[in-house]
């Protein structure tokens, strides 16, 4: 199946049960039933599920666009992680579970985990293996951040699930890679929805869009989206068996830009931007907290470091054989 | 916005230049220290170029007819890539390579195509780009040097700054008013190829602040040229020069400027097993990366015969951005460690690279200008 044939249906479906006053309500602890039966009638959740499994048997790289559209959507639901987690079940030959999944990869008990507060699964990664555990045997605490979904999740002793094989590179790397997808989703939506206000909001006689220090602003945000972007194309590359070297790539560009892409969208709109009932702020809070998610840059620029100096290569050959391989 | 720049991959049979060209690059230049082959781009080595045309690795992009290779964008990525990241001398065949030809091979006539394109693939012929003049860099369009026809020709008077290796080259590619006055903007501009070696025609080179001469002022007084001397249209001069920066700032190589400097600090910082230099490194790592990716992804556009100047001010712009903040970084690193001896190889490098770092920015367009194209792309100007 061509994922960009799935795009638009899906676009239009998310469009249809994630709009902003669907986002509001789940984030002011609505139910989310509606929206998820909805997604579960899809079929959509199995996307990366292999097709004798059942599933669209699509690549992560088919899916990317349908991630970013997530993002884009501002969904309050773990629906990307859900579908990564539904394809390493599928994988492990362990029965599907209905009801979101959130992704903890951390290892520890007490780490925010975003989406905790309405995922019915946690995947955990224990460092050994990974355990699906019911949201019911967790301790899943608010952390307190207006309107966020994300959550602490902690447990006694070790988590109580169903044990699954742990990918070779560790539940985090392949977590980052959704990770940077969502960021570059919501990256470009809030370009389009920036310049769109600067092109429409009128000072001084003219609209904001006009006056040149806004324009070189607004390129340098265009340029972050697109690296965004194309830096978690090269995750996505590499399928669920991601490479540590392609994770770090994506998620230290998407979170690097995350914050100042996000700064630029608030500077150019003003201090209609800061107010709650307008819509910037849903996209703007998920990338702060989706950059701090599954390792910030730093983290991930320590990994990348750390491979990088073991090797004696030039810097190009190795990104060549690490990363683009 | 900006849905073109996707991911690409390169096509296995360009891949297959890679060790051709290695092979290539290590018998000519291993020697060379690293603040040598830091200058790269500004390094002047004419039997380099010729011995690289002489092994097809120039015109890799221009027609068989005209002695080129026929093979496009991607071989001429890879061909580039493995220069630049050796810091191989490359300035002697860059701007004919990368600009001249194909704005000849678009504009020109079939008789001066035979003329210059067959010798600049074998690297013969050395070519400069007169658009700059002393009161004429970013409003390109209000340049005043001079052409009149005469019943020969054409005869030349004016002056152009800032031109790249015009002490070196042959021709001269010049951006000239044909007719009208300075106020008339983009009508009345032509562009002449200039034979360096006319009467009338001088050269001062430009000392730069690392000491280098790689750019010059040229005068023209009175200089005759016949009239085969005009390439394309006359009054077409605005439309041809935008489809040559096109060219210029397109390559793939608005990323690699620093990046002799970065492996050179990555053998320091190994070569002493320092242990706190990953973040750092790491975060060079994942620029590189995703410029590299950004890179390829215009040079897509290239290959199927697009003309990405948005795009390719995208990643030049943030490619310069790039290679601007390396030596700052590097600096900061090791003098963060005054106790940790640095080779003078190194240190000459870091001072070169943070000295002309500045250029960067300002060579081919500056990046307030970058800025305002990509604005226009979005819609906003
Ligand atoms: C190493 C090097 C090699 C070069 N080689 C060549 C060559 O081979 N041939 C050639 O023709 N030229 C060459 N140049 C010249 C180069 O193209 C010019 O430097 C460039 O176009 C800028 O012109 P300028 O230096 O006159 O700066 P100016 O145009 O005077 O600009 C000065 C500053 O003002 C800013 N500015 C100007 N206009 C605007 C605006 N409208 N909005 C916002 N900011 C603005 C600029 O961004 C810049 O920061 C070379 C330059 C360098 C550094």
């Amino acid at each position: 199946m061509d994922a960009h044939a799935l795009l638009e249906p899906f676009d239009r479906m998310l469009a249809a049960i994630s709009a902003p006053a669907a986002v509001r309500a789940v984030e002011a602890g609505g139910d989310a039933s509606a929206m998820l039966s909805e997604l579960a009638q899809s079929g959509f959740l199995d996307a990366l599920v292999p097709e004798e499994a059942g599933g669209a048997g699509l690549s992560l790289a088919g899916i990317a666009p349908l991630i970013e559209a997530i993002g884009a959507h501002a969904v309050p639901l773990p629906v990307a992680e859900t579908m990564v987690a539904r394809a390493l079940l599928a994988r492990a030959g362990v029965a599907s579970r209905d009801g979101p999944i959130a992704l903890a990869t951390a290892g520890v008990p007490g780490q925010i985990v975003p989406c905790g507060l309405v995922a019915a699964h946690v995947l955990i990664d224990l460092g050994d293996r990974l355990v699906l555990a019911s949201a019911d045997a967790l301790a899943v605490t608010p952390t307190g951040v207006h309107h966020a979904l994300a959550a602490r999740i902690g447990w006694e002793g070790t988590p109580v699930g169903r044990d699954i094989t742990r990918p070779p590179a560790g539940l985090r790397a392949l977590a980052a890679i959704v990770r940077a997808t969502l960021i570059a989703g919501a990256a470009h939506r809030l370009l389009e929805v920036t310049t769109r206000h600067a092109n429409e909001r009128v000072q001084f006689g003219k609209p904001i869009g006009r006056q040149q220090a806004l324009q070189q602003n607004l390129a340098v945000m265009a340029e972050n989206a697109v690296a965004a972007r194309i830096a978690a194309q090269l995750g996505c590359a590499q399928g669920l068996d991601v490479s540590l070297a392609a994770a770090a790539v994506a998620k230290s560009t998407a979170s690097s830009v995350a914050a100042r892409l996000a700064g630029t969208a608030h500077a150019v709109h003003g201090a209609i931007g800061i107010s709650e009932e307008f819509d910037l702020q849903l996209l703007t809070r998920r990338l702060h907290e989706w950059r701090l998610a599954d390792g910030s840059e730093g983290y991930w620029n320590g990994v990348l470091g750390a491979a990088r100096l073991a090797d004696p290569a030039g810097s190009v050959d190795w990104i060549r054989a690490e990363v683009f391989a | 916005m900006f849905d073109t720049l996707t991911l690409a991959a390169l096509p296995p049979e360009d891949e297959a230049l890679r060790p051709q060209i290695r092979a290539f690059i290590a018998s000519h230049v291993a020697g060379l220290p690293a603040d040598r082959r830091a200058r790269s781009w500004q390094g002047f080595d004419a039997a380099f170029s010729r011995a690289l045309g002489q092994a097809g690795f120039l015109g890799l992009t221009l027609p068989k007819a005209y002695g080129g290779q026929e093979r496009g964008p991607f071989a001429r990525f890879v061909v580039v890539e493995e220069l630049l990241s050796a810091g191989a001398p490359v300035a002697a065949h860059w701007i004919a390579d990368r600009q001249s030809a194909p704005l000849i091979l678009g504009y020109g006539t079939d008789e001066q195509r035979r003329s210059y394109i067959p010798r600049i693939c074998r690297g013969e012929a050395l070519f400069c780009i007169g658009m700059s003049e002393p009161g004429s860099g970013s409003d390109l369009a209000s340049v005043r040097t001079r052409a009149e026809r005469t019943d020969k020709g054409w005869r030349v008077n004016g002056q152009k700054i800032w031109t790249t290796n015009a002490m070196h080259s042959d021709y001269m590619i010049a951006l000239v008013r044909t007719s009208g006055t300075p106020e008339d903007r983009h009508a009345g501009l032509s562009q002449l190829i200039i034979d360096l070696k006319a009467p009338g025609v001088s050269v001062r080179p430009i000392v730069d602040l690392t000491g280098d001469a790689h750019f010059a002022e040229v005068f023209f007084d009175n200089v005759e040229l016949s009239a085969d001397a005009l390439i394309g249209r006359e009054g077409e001069g605005w439309k041809q020069v935008t489809a040559e920066l096109a060219f210029e700032r397109s390559g793939p190589e608005r990323i690699y400027s620093s990046v002799v400097l970065l492996d050179a600090w990555i053998r320091h910082v190994q070569a002493v097993g320092r242990g706190d230099a990953g973040v750092l490194t790491g975060r060079f790592m994942a620029e590189i990366a995703t410029l590299r990716a950004m890179s390829i992804a215009c040079t897509a556009r290239l290959a199927l015969g697009e003309s990405p100047v948005v795009e390719a001010s995208i990643v030049k712009d943030r490619g310069t951005t790039f290679e601007q903040d390396l030596p700052v970084a590097i600096g900061d690193d090791l003098a963060a460690h005054p106790d940790e001896p640095v080779s003078d190889e190194l240190y000459r490098t870091l001072l070169y690279v943070t000295h002309i770092a500045p250029s960067f920015s300002l060579r081919g367009g500056t990046r307030e200008i970058l800025r305002g194209i990509i604005a226009r792309g979005m819609g906003l100007r």
